[in-house]
């Protein structure tokens, strides 16, 4: 009975575990490609942009001597013709230097530097935390569909995922700073007792909680809605024959499933955990990158946004190529795609 | 046939399944009475919706929450409607597999099919080590057919057949005494389905299993099976050796169905395709008599009047048609 073998060789084992290189070439020199466009707009967009530079630059601001702004305008090149300034741009950027900003008077590069880690830790933490309680509250709430579990967790998803962000931060620091108990403006406080690492912590609980409640909602939504249509699947019926407890049909073969969209959400999301969440760390002071942002476009401080902006571009491409090539490791489909 | 006095290894009395759609109880499965012995093929043939796969889960009870099982099914002499959940998981693929359609979605497209054979085996022998259990899915590959590499395969890397006889070699894993085959080949081309139904019959002669085998196709059936029972509306209303009911079935259904495919080699028969006119009937508005005789070239007065128990033929076989002789 050789049967059907599909051509394949009859005996002889290939490996197919690692990912195919041709498929890692192809994810990165498409990455490389979006990573140049988004440098090309992003030079561009900034040229466009009403109003002048030079006035958010002077120290008078628009009140600046005419011919102080004539020669400011000479020394940061704003009179360049366009090819002439983006020359400057690509050269300046291929050395890391992505100019100083107007209001910080420091490079924009360390400026953004010493604004990471804060935003990994509040938006990271967050995104992890939202995420595996999403997928739980989720998945439990599908698989039992029209439990009062399910009913309970779905119509608060619902609720949390059209209240914005800075109204849910706001009643929260309404709420909790009249006890006093979670500090509320910024990442550490200097006057403290604790050591850092438990004064920092201290202070990530009330954004972090913010942040958890609007992103849980979305994965909770997205996993339910996939357990759901998981849940008929004729594998699960295999699995329920094999005499499988109910629990594990639902951990070993509906979960890896159903766990694919949120698998995509969550790398997706994952590139917008640089970008951090402006209102959230605006509203809670919180020293990362979007409270960077946020100070940024009041300048208007151009150099700095369009480094920011960059920034940003290049940690969503570079969370979706890790996405890209984690995918084929978590669904054997793409592989072959 | 079995001695008399052993029980048999599946025996079905008086099954009625419902389905409650919006708190109405819709019938599928209508009183169905069937056993088996071991080492017996069963054929369950009929259209789609005549309740021949609802009869196949409800043996296992796989049913849906919303089906209501009543009547007696006893695996080898065990009630399972009267079962708990876990005694019925113990018994689920241990005494009774399913061969599910593999070449669809049966299979876990996540996980390899070797993890997937193995599963039940480390269920139902929780004190199998890792490395036994994967020379025991090598095996059952090579028993099937497929190369024992192919365990490290993802069930989208095999082709129909291959899927197909992974799910036999699953069937397989915990060395059941009965299989339960539903609609094995549907999916396949015509040479892999005979490769398929081959295997099957292989299997239930050098293992003594006892095997239902369920599809439409009324001729691969009667090529196969032992016995052949035919459903309609919910109710077997032929039985009888397989190649006898294909040949000259008593009812007229049975007639029509065996006539729906033609025979090889004969040109009259390719010629007038002979379709059954009309569509099978609503389960919610079934009534009383013959649930066939809306579509029957020959129903009389007295098909409608009151339902029509199975009558004897002959010897072997039995047919629920008032065109039939003495009651069964």
């Amino acid at each position: 009975m050789s049967g059907d073998s599909d051509g394949a060789g009859a005996a002889t084992h290939r490996p197919r575990r690692a990912l195919p290189p041709g498929y890692v070439l192809r994810k990165v020199l498409a990455a490389a490609v979006m990573l140049l466009f988004v440098t090309v707009v992003n030079f561009f967009l900034f040229r466009v942009l009403p109003g002048d530079p030079a006035k958010a630059f002077a120290p008078r601001g628009r009140n600046a001597d005419p011919e102080a702004l004539r020669e400011l305008r000479e020394r940061l090149g704003l009179g360049d013709p366009w090819y002439t300034a983006f020359g400057k741009y690509l050269r300046a950027l291929a050395q890391g230097d992505l100019g100083v900003s107007f209001s910080q008077h420091a490079k924009v590069l360390d400026v953004i530097g010493e604004r990471i880690l804060p935003t990994v830790l509040l938006s990271g933490t967050a995104l992890v935390l939202a995420a595996g309680l999403g997928v739980w509250l989720g998945a439990r709430g599908g698989w039992r569909q029209g439990s009062r579990f399910d009913k309970i967790s779905s119509s608060l998803a619902v609720t949390f995922y059209s209240v914005p962000e800075w109204l849910l931060g706001l009643v929260l620091l309404v709420l909790l700073n009249k006890y006093g108990v979670f500090p509320a403006r910024g990442m550490n406080d200097p006057r403290s007792t604790l050591p850092v690492v438990v004064d920092t912590l201290w202070h990530m609980v009330l954004p972090v909680t913010v942040l958890t409640i609007v992103y849980v909602a979305e994965y909770s939504l997205i996993m339910r809605s996939s357990m759901l249509d998981e849940r008929r699947a004729d594998y699960l019926t295999t699995a329920r024959a094999k005499g499988l407890r109910d629990d594990l049909v639902m951990r070993r073969h509906a979960l890896p499933n159903a766990l694919l969209p949120s698998m995509t959400l969550f790398f997706m999301s994952m590139g917008f955990v640089v970008a951090g969440a402006i209102t959230v760390e605006t509203v809670f002071s919180w020293p990362g990158l979007g409270l960077l942002t946020y100070d940024a476009l009041r300048g208007p401080d151009i150099p700095l946004l369009q480094g920011l902006f960059l920034f940003f571009s290049a940690g969503v491409i570079l969370m979706n190529l890790v996405a890209d090539l984690l995918m084929p490791v978590l669904d054997p489909r793409v592989r072959t795609a | 046939m079995a001695p008399l006095l052993e029980t048999p290894l599946l025996e079905i009395a008086d099954l009625h399944v419902s389905y409650r759609d919006r708190g109405v109880p819709v019938p599928a499965v209508r009183g169905v009475d069937l056993t088996l012995a071991a080492g017996e093929t069963l054929g369950l043939a009929g259209e789609s919706g005549c309740g021949k796969s609802t009869l196949a889960g409800a043996v296992l009870r796989l049913l849906p929450g919303t089906a209501q099982v009543t009547g007696r099914i006893a695996l080898n002499g065990a009630d399972v409607i009267a079962m708990n959940w876990g005694q019925l998981r113990a018994v689920r693929w241990r005494d009774a597999s399913i061969v599910f359609q593999g070449a669809m979605h049966a299979l876990n497209p996540v996980r390899t099919v070797g993890r997937q054979i193995a599963e039940p085996i480390l269920l139902h022998t929780p004190k199998t080590s890792a490395r036994t259990a994967e020379a025991r899915v090598a095996d059952l590959l090579e028993q099937v057919g497929v190369p024992a590499w192919r365990a490290d395969s993802y069930p989208h890397e095999l082709s129909g057949g291959q899927k197909q006889r992974v799910m036999i070699a699953m069937a397989l894993a915990c060395s059941p005494q009965l299989i339960i085959a539903d609609e094995p080949t549907t999916a396949l081309d015509v040479m892999v389905q005979a490769q398929v139904l081959t295997l099957l019959k292989d299997l239930v002669r050098e293992r003594g299993l006892g095997l239902i085998l369920i599809s439409h196709d009324l001729s691969a059936l009667a090529a196969t099976c032992h016995r052949v029972a035919v459903m309609y509306a919910g109710r077997v209303v032929e039985q009888g050796p397989g190649h006898e009911l294909f040949a000259a079935a008593a009812h007229p259904y049975a007639r029509a169905l065996a006539a729906a495919f033609p025979v090889i080699g004969d040109p009259a028969s390719r010629r007038a395709p002979r379709g059954l006119p009309g569509d099978p009937p609503d389960p919610r508005d079934l009534g009383v008599g013959c649930a066939f005789a809306p579509r029957c070239p020959v129903a009389t007065g007295e098909c409608t009047g009151s339902d029509i128990a199975l009558r004897r033929v002959d010897d072997a076989r039995s047919a629920a048609c008032v065109h039939v002789g003495g009651a069964a």
